[in-house]
């Protein structure tokens, strides 16, 4: 398969560059917990109980109403092969819990890959949207039709005192996990971001690395999503972690113009330091590529690289993780396999922008 | 010492964790500690992950019940009768078995919900439209109730007469749900 077309086929929609504030807001998401009342929860149901949660989830779809322009598929974990999953996974379009753990996992996904309702995960429903640049209030709201086309159908367990009832207690009342993940080479650049990290904590906010939790921070983006679920309300919830970043996107751009100012030179070797080992590697690991993707779509929103498209760090960054490298490969690869494969597809994509 | 974790760096971390009466003692680098999750009570909350230490966030019986064997006598097990965990089990786990272990332990949730979230136990968000339908009505009621005090509180009684009138409508509204529903 030619490059091209592979990667035509990797990309979801979410990882488009046309979201507004998409210079550093990469991605917005928003996911709702729900369950069903007349089941055991996942961590110990049997697996009759899995397929009749499955089931009515497959009725609903028969009638898919008002987002029948979704087109909504149901892939069964049990029918798909491990590196299928791992695509999927490193799309954040499943959980690593939904691929490897769960009984009778399944998921709903749409066309463009912007919805994916995971079934049987930790909760009998996850319905999680996934919108390019910063489009929270967007996201909820789609989050909220799914919802509401589910309940029509659907007993979900509810209780009016604690709101919607969880597998976990941590996201009892409304569910709902907001997320955003963002690009700040500026704060990282300049160290702000240790002292910002705690202050986002007392906010009621948790900053992580890319890939969720425990993870550092791969390519310089962290992820500020909500912790508590219970007492406010989700347009409450999903308005407060946009004020914050907000002000993250301020710090940002300040933290930039103050590192042009200051350092303008030492930041143009850096960038190009970093476009030149890409487009000349032969052998390259996941951290070393994510910090140079990291400088190069810095560069591009600064100024200094012409020419190449803004969106090749979120492309990137996920077409180069082990699961995508050995689908292009068609196969199994040993890690240093995968470095060499990495740095290949790196270069070839990079010419593919100066044709 | 060295790091009983990385067996590379020295240890600058020593700490003893308790978690259900299990006493377990830690020496790790700082590295280290920060990749388990333990240094949440040392740098304000970084790093910090939930869901490593909610089995320990969850165990929130009072002091006084501090002596393990009168506790351990006089401790009634606290059952789900639909999946049958029991609350033990629960504080164990972190995770519920079912909707009705809600119920079943609702008398010791509340203190765990306030410290899960921010002081808050009860749900002030979504309401699903269809199971919900008589408590968007209640909470409506109770909603203009508070407006009209407030309007009473500043002497704008047309208002508050108004929204008198639209409480019972929507009284109305609920005693004639609750009689079809019977």
């Amino acid at each position: 398969m030619s490059l091209e077309r592979f990667i035509n086929q990797a990309i979801s929609s979410w990882m488009s560059t046309e979201g507004p504030d998409s210079d550093i807001v990469l991605s917005s998401r928003i996911r709702l917990a729900r369950n069903l009342k007349q089941y055991r929860f996942p961590t110990l149901f049997e697996k009759d109980e899995a397929e009749a949660v499955i089931n009515q989830v497959k009725k609903r779809l028969e009638q898919p109403g008002e987002i029948e322009d979704k087109h909504l598929e149901l892939l069964l974990m049990d029918e798909l092969q491990p590196l299928q999953k791992r695509v999927l996974m490193e799309k954040h379009l499943i959980s690593p819990h939904l691929a490897e753990n769960s009984t009778h996992g399944a998921c709903l996904l749409s066309e463009s890959e912007e919805i994916s309702i995971m079934i049987n995960e930790e909760d009998h429903i996850r319905i999680q949207c996934l919108y390019p640049g910063f489009q929270l209030l967007e996201a909820l709201q789609m989050a909220n039709t799914i919802d509401n086309w589910l309940e029509e159908e659907i007993d979900y367990a509810f209780n009016e005192k604690v709101g919607f009832l969880t597998s976990c207690p941590t996201n009892v009342g409304t569910g709902i996990r907001a997320s955003v993940m963002m690009h700040l080479p500026g704060l990282v650049l300049t160290q702000q971001i240790n002292r910002i990290i705690p202050a986002i904590n007392q906010l009621g906010l948790v900053v992580r690395g890319i890939y969720g939790e425990g993870s550092e921070a791969l390519g310089n983006i962290f992820q500020v999503s909500n912790q508590m679920t219970l007492g406010k309300s989700e347009e409450d919830i999903a308005e407060d972690l946009k004020s914050v970043v907000s002000q993250l996107i301020s710090q940002e751009r300040s933290a930039r113009e103050a590192l042009a100012k200051t350092s303008n030179i030492q930041l143009e070797d850096r960038v190009f330091r970093s476009y030149g080992t890409l487009l000349n590697c032969r052998i390259i690991e996941t951290k070393e590529a994510a910090r140079c993707l990291s400088d190069v779509r810095l560069g591009i929103d600064m100024g200094y690289i012409e020419n190449v498209s803004e969106n090749i760090l979120n492309e990137l960054m996920i077409l180069t993780q082990p699961g995508f490298l050995q689908q292009y490969a068609g196969g199994p690869l040993r890690p240093q396999e995968r470095d060499i494969r990495r740095a290949t597809l790196i270069r070839e994509r990079l010419q593919m922008e100066s044709k | 010492m060295v790091c009983q974790e990385c067996n590379q760096r020295p240890a600058t971390l020593h700490f003893t964790k308790i978690v259900n009466g299990e006493k377990a003692e830690f020496q790790l680098c700082e590295k280290c500690a920060a990749e388990k999750g333990e240094m949440f009570m040392f740098n304000n909350g970084q790093n910090y992950s939930i869901h490593n230490l909610l089995a320990g966030l969850l165990n929130v019986q009072p002091a006084y019940q501090g002596n393990s064997q009168n506790a351990f006598q006089n401790e009634k097990v606290i059952q789900c009768p639909n999946c049958s965990m029991t609350y033990k089990q629960f504080i164990k786990v972190g995770r519920f078995g079912c909707a009705e272990c809600y119920e079943t332990f609702s008398e010791q949730l509340p203190p765990i919900f306030r410290r899960l979230h921010s002081g808050n136990e009860t749900h002030n968000g979504k309401i699903p439209a269809r199971i919900g339908g008589s408590i968007h009505l209640r909470k409506n009621i109770e909603d203009l109730k508070q407006k009209m005090k407030e309007f009473i509180a500043n002497e704008e009684f047309e208002e508050a007469a108004l929204t008198r009138d639209e409480i019972r409508k929507l009284e109305k509204e609920l005693n004639s749900a609750h009689e079809e529903g019977e």
